[in-house]
């Protein structure tokens, strides 16, 4: 019978939640690495047993651990992220020229067929690689160093490369986003970039509509449909249906179209879900009421799902890299939040329940489907 | 022996209880000593100062004999206790945060 495994960042350590595949029981470990920031922790696709883990500390800075054995042991790895060259500088809040400060890892991305090759988004906004299971990070130069870099400027949170999506058909072909640049795209394996933000339009930067400044909040592919690209932006939900040249809002009829996750069904590319957020100034749910938004059409006309979550009082938010799904029959589909819980669906969405609750922060959740 | 006492969370990294004590050669000095716990625990490599320009961590603080010596620059030798192992050297983290 399947398993699951669901792997949890939060404020003050990481959290390992197991299940069988009825994803009805939940056996809770951890809190691993207690008190450090743990911004993701991701499992390898090819050895689903190694585990990455970026565990930050404002005072010590940033460890990378790596378990070999599903999160049971960890060893510390190289972390050293230093910049290609001459790191340069990229806009201030202020609009000044600022240096380039590696600060710590949000993201990191195993490669879907070498557990030793891993892609890590770093703050300040660059994509670092290792290839030998996280001993050693090399940055890839090409994307701060594509032409437009010293133009991106910080979001509220940081600068920081949070998502990187990788093509199942051809691992060549990355698309990644940066808060608040926006997407990039690569067919190189990373050596050559080119912004991918036609079509976006956001009102608080001086050019709505320029090639570059978006505060992209996450993006989202289904494995079978590479072209097609899910966006939710600091405001707007949108859609691209040609690898990120050219993106359509589908926020429809979504109460607000601010928000922080989206994600993809695993068994059908058309359904969507976002966390909907009153505003950029009040980051929780609308009417103190959590509900994810689902659409079956890929945008557009979508409807709450409610069943399950808190309908009053409820004054959470859920972060960029905190939703995933697994890929049983139902498909499941997991967020956390930063009040500490972790909701989980096994049935798409349609009845939700606390799989733990009281953890720290949420700042991730990731999802292993095992045999 | 040069005795150091580190933060819960660097000692935890490291695998540590209690002090450590290293073995420095040469003038002992903030930055011998850190060279000796680098070498010695390379989990610590970062966690107290930077890889590549060696300054401090910014909320990482150096006591010795009761005189805070964060300020002081990295060859500057320490008290004799140091070097000595009658006197601990303290790497602390700043009591700040949440």
């Amino acid at each position: 019978m399947s398993r699951v495994r669901v792997l949890v960042g939060t404020k003050k350590g990481a959290f390992i939640l197991t299940s069988d595949g009825k994803r009805a029981d939940w056996k809770v470990s951890g809190p691993h690495f207690s008190g450090w920031e743990i911004y993701h922790l991701k499992g390898s696709p090819a050895d689903p047993d190694r585990i990455y883990a970026s565990q930050t500390s404002g005072w010590f800075g940033q460890i990378m651990q790596r378990s070999n054995d599903g999160g049971a042991t960890w060893e510390a790895v190289g972390n050293t992220f230093a910049y290609d060259g001459t790191p340069g500088t990229h806009k201030w809040y202020d609009g000044t020229p600022h240096p380039w400060e590696f600060k710590r890892v949000w993201h990191v991305e195993p490669s879907r067929t070498d557990p030793d090759t891993v892609f890590a988004g770093v703050e300040d906004a660059a994509m670092f690689k290792t290839t030998d299971g996280g001993k050693s990070w090399a940055e890839l130069p090409g994307l701060r160093g594509h032409g437009s870099g010293a133009d991106w400027q910080p979001g509220a949170g940081g600068m920081g490369l949070h998502t990187i999506l990788i093509d199942p058909k051809d691992p060549k072909r990355m698309f990644i986003a940066i808060s608040a640049a926006g997407v990039f795209g690569t067919n190189d394996g990373g050596t050559s970039w080119r912004p991918l933000n036609q079509g976006l339009r956001s009102e608080f930067i001086p050019d709505p509509t320029a090639e570059v400044g978006h505060c992209v909040h996450r993006i989202a592919m289904h494995p079978s449909r590479p072209n097609t690209l899910f966006m939710q932006k600091h405001w707007d939900v949108m859609r691209s249906d040609d690898g990120g040249a050219k993106w359509t809002e589908v926020s429809g009829d979504l109460p607000t179209d601010f928000g922080f996750p989206i994600d993809v069904h695993a068994h059908e590319p058309e359904t969507i879900y976002v966390v909907p957020i009153t505003s950029d100034s009040l980051h929780f749910p609308p009417e103190g009421k959590l509900r994810v938004y689902r659409s079956k059409s890929g945008g557009n006309t979508w409807e709450p799902l409610t069943k399950g979550l808190p309908q009053q009082d409820c004054y959470v938010n859920v972060l960029r890299d905190a939703m995933a799904v697994d890929s049983l029959d139902k498909c499941g589909v997991y967020f956390g939040t930063t009040g500490g819980q972790v909701y989980a669906s096994a049935d798409g969405g349609d009845h939700w329940n606390a799989i733990v609750r009281d953890l720290p922060a949420v700042y991730s959740v990731e999802v292993q489907t095992l045999p | 022996m040069i005795r150091v006492v580190l933060p819960a969370h660097l000692r935890t990294l490291a695998k540590v209880d209690g002090e450590v004590t290293l073995a420095v050669t040469g003038p002992v000095t903030q930055g011998s000593i850190l060279d000796a716990l680098e070498t010695t625990y390379p989990t610590l490599l970062g966690t107290v100062r930077d890889h590549a320009t060696k300054k401090r961590r910014a909320f990482i603080r150096f006591f010795a004999c009761g005189e805070d010596f964060s300020l002081a620059p990295a060859d500057a030798p320490l008290p004799e206790p140091i070097g000595r192992g009658t006197e601990p050297f303290l790497i602390v983290g700043a009591i700040a945060g949440g």
